[in-house]
């Protein structure tokens, strides 16, 4: 697929938001791309700027005083040079967003109905009685029994999925051709957390919308995306077809997240292999390589240079920085796949050539 | 086993423990007008220097049950004991005895944690509640040792809580939990407030810290992986009742109560050739615990649920599965494919 035929396309974005204690580099250029029907998994963990980058797209980082740079182009409109009620013409119509906590995003004192037939109304020039038939349409669509008396209840009337699913319905409501999901189980059960990842997968068959899974669950995005990028410390370290992360990652940080989850498929003896240390300052990011202070495989100069995200020769949609060898990647991670850890993956693999 | 071994190898053994909160109306003249039954008769032994797991959704009464143990609730009915001694209704003051014995590691290493208490005076206020190492410089001395024994710099002695990262508290709050050699350590969730790379380490520390010191663990947690991964026993809990229980081989390798087979196809798992597969979901909801469906409580949304399952409660009994399972119509291993579990012994 060619760059011009993408929904949404984030070229060099960089978000920065000054405070007390310096700059915060939340985002630090990142360019992704997400394609019409498609879903995009980003993961990452707390501090990586998978959130701020999508908060951005839709300008909800504009009012915190940001500095923001790079492109974010909507059907080949710039968001970024937007003004504020074009934006707003964009914002819940054609992207819409659901967040992790559904009670936090859903305003106590009104109806769910009242709610619904806001996110109508913002956008549809349709009178009241026609914006409450399309909430019991909403809320049905997205599975929940007894549409048209559950309208009028208030949010505390609902169980956490239940409020996921009105979330869902809102951000439905004007049939968006981006939905933008940022843990949007996180706070679920796990067979409610099924149910929803069901039903965003049913609606995205129905309605052909493109989807962006924010997750640091790797589980999720396996089940979710089509397409994976990793993201560490306000950069994107790795992005490829989901098929090809989990099957041959290139990535240090990502052989780390997969080694450091228990797997029901895995032997039930076998060692976790965390990544040492914890997660960068954002206002002081590691010099390089950002990954360098906790990747297991970094040699002396991945603290001085800083990698590009790049294809790799032999899979050109498979992109990632590292400043390892190609070759001497995949044979650290072939280690590391058949259940080595990383000090006898380097053991195995010898020193770096040109060292001595 | 034999019921001789049996009895030597329970450090603990709760007998039809239950737990109902009161709801109540009116503000002067309180009258109950029912009752959350969050833990509603259960038993189950933990046996001496194993990793009990106990897994189940919001409200199914896993942190219920850790409280009735630790006796920071009181039980409604049933016995709990600890090494052979009833504990269910222990006085306060001998009970200390006890409380040193049994330790509990918390979920939210944010708010377990006294901010304005350095970490010293925080992992040595057991010391300081049992009147041990009275002595400052020996105080000091153990509790540095026990800082370094959970992977904290020693020399972070003397400081605060927000200092440290989220890992780093839980490890703090392990320590607290382990300074006394407890022959029990509780703990409720301590990884799922953690980032995924920092998970494995809290993890592996406390996998390592039950090697070491031959520790009695009860793991309780709403991930199931994690569970298979930590747990040499695990129970399944729903609405205040065991539904299953059994060893981590057998309950992963064939469950045989439908919740469990549900929960374990439930959980997402890190293999894209998933993706696209038909999800068998469970439908609905957990029914409210203060209303809670007569006879077997899942039959409301159980797919193998018939007429008799909301007449008749299952009880408890052995399966030739291994597990233990409180159900009419277990699983057979055609039905678990159909489920979409991938076997995993």
């Amino acid at each position: 697929m060619s760059a011009a035929e993408a929904l949404l396309r984030v070229e060099d974005l960089h978000v920065e938001f000054p405070s007390e204690d310096g700059v915060v580099h939340a985002v630090d250029g990142i360019t992704y791309q997400v394609h019409a029907g498609r879903t995009l998994g980003i993961v990452g963990e707390s501090g990586s700027g998978k959130t701020v980058s999508s908060l951005t797209t839709l300008g909800l980082t504009r009012r915190q005083g940001a500095r923001i740079s790079g492109r974010i182009l909507f059907e080949g409109k710039d968001l970024l040079t937007l003004p504020e009620e074009g934006l707003r013409a964009i914002r819940g119509n054609d992207i819409a967003m659901i967040f992790q906590d559904p009670l936090s995003s859903l305003h106590p004192f009104y109806k769910v109905g009242r709610q619904l037939m806001e996110a109508v109304r913002a956008h549809r020039d349709v009178s009241k009685a026609q914006a409450r038939e399309r909430a019991i349409e909403l809320l049905g669509l997205v599975g929940m029994p007894d549409p048209p008396r559950r309208v009028d209840q208030y949010p505390h009337e609902f169980s956490g999925g239940m409020r996921q699913r009105v979330m869902i319905a809102m951000a439905l409501a004007n049939e968006p051709k981006l939905l933008i999901a940022d843990e949007p189980t996180t706070a679920l059960d796990v067979t409610v957390q099924a149910q929803i990842l069901g039903l965003m997968e049913r609606l995205q068959r129905e309605l052909g919308m493109a989807i962006v899974i924010i997750t640091h669950d790797l589980g999720v995005v396996a089940e979710m995306a089509d397409d994976i990028a990793v993201m560490y410390a306000g950069r994107i370290v790795e992005t490829a077809s989901a098929a090809r992360v989990f099957a041959a990652p290139e990535h240090p940080y990502t052989w780390g997240l997969l080694r450091s989850i228990p797997r029901l498929d895995r032997p039930r003896d076998e060692d976790l292999v965390p990544i040492p240390g914890t997660p960068p300052s954002l206002i002081n990011p590691p010099s390089g390589c950002h990954f360098h202070p906790r990747c297991p495989y970094a040699e002396p100069e991945h603290s001085r240079i800083d990698p590009a995200l790049e294809p790799i020769p032999e899979y050109p949609s498979h992109h990632v920085a590292c400043l390892l060898d190609g070759a001497r990647r995949r044979e650290l991670w072939a280690q590391l796949r058949d259940g080595g850890t990383p000090d006898e993956a380097l053991a195995a693999v010898g020193p770096p050539e040109g060292s001595s | 086993m034999n019921a001789v071994e049996q009895s030597t190898d329970q450090l603990v053994s709760v007998r039809d423990l239950v737990k109902h909160f009161p709801i109540t109306r009116g503000i002067i003249f309180q009258r109950k007008v029912g009752a959350v039954k969050a833990v509603d008769g259960i038993s189950f032994q933990i046996r001496r220097g194993e990793t009990l797991g106990i897994v189940g959704e919001t409200g199914c009464g896993k942190t219920t049950t850790a409280r009735l143990i630790t006796r920071l609730l009181e039980a409604t009915s049933g016995e709990i004991s600890f090494e052979g001694q009833d504990i269910t209704h222990t006085a306060r003051r001998p009970l200390k005895a006890v409380r040193r014995e049994v330790q509990m590691i918390f979920q939210d290493p944010y708010s377990s944690l006294n901010p304005r208490k350095t970490i010293g005076s925080i992992i040595g206020e057991p010391f300081a509640i049992h009147g041990l190492l009275p002595d400052r410089t020996e105080r000091k001395r153990e509790v540095q040792r026990l800082m370094e024994t959970v992977g904290l710099n020693p020399e972070h002695y003397n400081r605060y809580p927000h200092e440290f990262s989220g890992g780093q508290r839980q490890r703090i709050g392990v320590a607290r939990a382990i300074a006394l050699q407890p022959k029990l350590l509780i703990a409720d969730e301590p990884v799922s407030a953690l980032d995924v790379s920092i998970q494995a380490q809290v993890l592996n520390l406390l996998r390592d810290l039950q090697r070491r010191f031959g520790l009695t663990v009860v793991l309780i947690a709403h991930d199931l992986s994690v569970v298979r991964h930590m747990c040499d026993r695990v129970a399944v809990m729903y609405l205040g009742k065991i539904v299953e229980i059994g060893s981590s081989d057998d309950l992963y390798g064939f469950p045989r109560h439908p919740y469990t087979g549900a929960l374990l196809a439930a959980v997402p798992q890190p293999d894209p050739s998933r993706h696209g597969e038909e999800r068998r979901v469970l439908g609905g909801d957990v029914p409210s615990p203060a209303n809670p469906p007569s006879a077997c409580r899942f039959h409301t949304r159980c797919p193998k649920a018939q007429e008799i399952c909301s007449v008749t409660e299952p009880v408890l009994s052995d399966t030739e599965g291994g597990t233990s399972v409180a159900c009419h119509f277990p699983l057979s291993r055609e039905e678990l494919s159909e489920i979409g579990v991938r076997s995993s012994a």
